[in-house]
């Protein structure tokens, strides 16, 4: 027995949820697929979960907090008659209509499919990793950073999102080292700013992580000059990575088409996938801007587009 | 606790976690802590379907800190499982509703999950 929905939206950031207020207020009823809570980017709501004071959303002077964002969006999708299923698509198949979206042992038939299932953050890739998970070693700042008072840690990564992190772990730590791999920063200019002027951060120029120190608690991140190749010890007690993203299309491999990077290959100006009926939107096609309003205008896109489909083929 | 789970504090933690028969979940979370706000629901539902087996508690960490600091927690949402007062059992990060059932289906029994 499968269920049968108009529109299937997979994934739940500012994409699928703005794809999701505007599908349910074309009556489309969208079944959105949230995702499965995690303490990484890849949870219902998205990076921005992991997030404090976001700044640059439009109608909020104040700033708002990221998760609270992110409630608002659903709230307002729910209000229109989105449904929720709090889970993780597990297989798709889309080579007929109606599509079939497989969660675990449950099957989801839809006329058509919204992809919004965004990026998540990279690890170093290290095997201490997954001993040191939770003990010194953290996918999320904001949750974190409050059990490394008066402690030396490090952020690696240059881009705006080491940056914000840094940054707030300094209400916390004594000092942060950010950890970059090349010799300027990726950061906006005002995200720059903000680290450079703040006293606690110290810059670990042309410098990877190559090691971790510690058996039941981190005590040290082992640095490798990118120049010289000479290693040392950064003794620290906290490390938080903050290097990238990569797109969540694993689901889509050989079905949709994507770019060497993995991210889905929209038709310019449109969220088309290369297959019809199949939309994409947000993060999980978008490598340039990366920014939750860009993301919830593709989602936006994507419904509008979605919707002007399911009319051209049901006449 | 209305929702079926019992709030922890420093004062009262020791004696929760040793007297229970049944093994106690301990949700260590925060205000703060956006995927630890994603998983109380799930553990709600948790508590309330498995109340014969388990109970199902929680401790702010901002507010007791001194708990966190005993069992070296230095991520939350963590979980701790204590069984006859002995920690037997330690999740890190938040998880799905299916993916903490089988994580927890040791003290359930023939969970079909």
């Amino acid at each position: 027995m499968s269920e049968h929905h108009h529109v299937v939206i997979v994934g739940s950031g500012p994409a699928g949820l703005t794809a999701a207020i505007y599908s349910a207020r074309a009556n489309l009823a969208p079944l959105v697929i949230e995702g499965e809570p995690s303490s990484t980017s890849d949870q219902p709501g998205g990076q921005l979960m992991l997030t404090t004071e976001v700044e640059n959303f439009p109608g909020f002077p104040e700033g708002i907090m990221g998760p609270e964002l992110m409630m608002r969006f659903r709230e307002q999708a729910q209000r229109f008659g989105a449904t929720f299923l709090t889970e993780k698509v597990t297989a798709v198949d889309l080579s007929e209509r109606p599509f079939v979206l497989t969660v675990r042992d449950r099957q989801f038939t839809a006329d058509a499919v919204i992809v919004s299932t965004g990026a998540q953050s990279l690890m170093l890739g290290l095997e201490a990793e997954s001993r040191l998970l939770g003990h010194g070693l953290s996918t999320c700042a904001t949750c974190d950073g409050f059990f490394f008072r008066g402690q030396e840690i490090a952020v690696v990564g240059g881009g705006d999102s080491a940056v914000e992190e840094a940054t707030f772990l300094t209400k916390f730590a004594s000092k942060v080292t950010m950890i970059h791999r090349r010799d300027a920063l990726r950061a906006s200019k005002i995200m720059q700013d903000r680290a450079i002027s703040n006293p606690k951060i110290e810059m670990l120029w042309n410098h990877t992580v190559t090691d971790l120190v510690g058996d039941e608690q981190l005590a040290g991140a082992v640095v490798r000059d990118v120049n010289s190749g000479a290693e040392t010890t950064l003794p620290v007690t906290g490390l938080f990575v903050a290097i990238g993203h990569r797109p969540n299309t694993d689901l889509f491999k050989g079905v949709l088409d994507m770019d060497d990077a993995g991210y889905l290959v929209t038709r310019p100006g449109s969220s088309w996938t290369n297959i019809d009926g199949v939309f994409a939107c947000g993060d999980v096609q978008d490598h340039t801007y990366r920014q939750a309003i860009t993301a919830a205008g593709s989602g936006c896109m994507a419904a509008i587009d979605c919707e002007r489909w399911l009319e051209s083929v049901a006449h | 606790m209305a929702d079926g789970i019992v709030t922890l504090t420093t004062a009262t933690f020791d004696e929760t976690v040793a007297s229970s028969d049944k093994p106690v979940v301990v949700d260590l979370w925060a205000e703060w802590c956006g995927p630890c706000k994603m998983i109380a629901p799930i553990l709600g539902e948790i508590a309330g379907e498995q109340a014969e087996h388990l109970t199902i508690a929680k401790l702010n960490v901002d507010e007791n800190p001194e708990i966190a600091q005993k069992f070296s927690v230095m991520s939350i949402p963590t979980l701790l499982v204590f069984d006859k007062g002995q920690v037997t059992k330690r999740l890190v990060g938040a998880k799905g509703k299916p993916q903490l059932l089988q994580e927890l289906g040791e003290f359930l029994p023939n969970t079909s999950h």
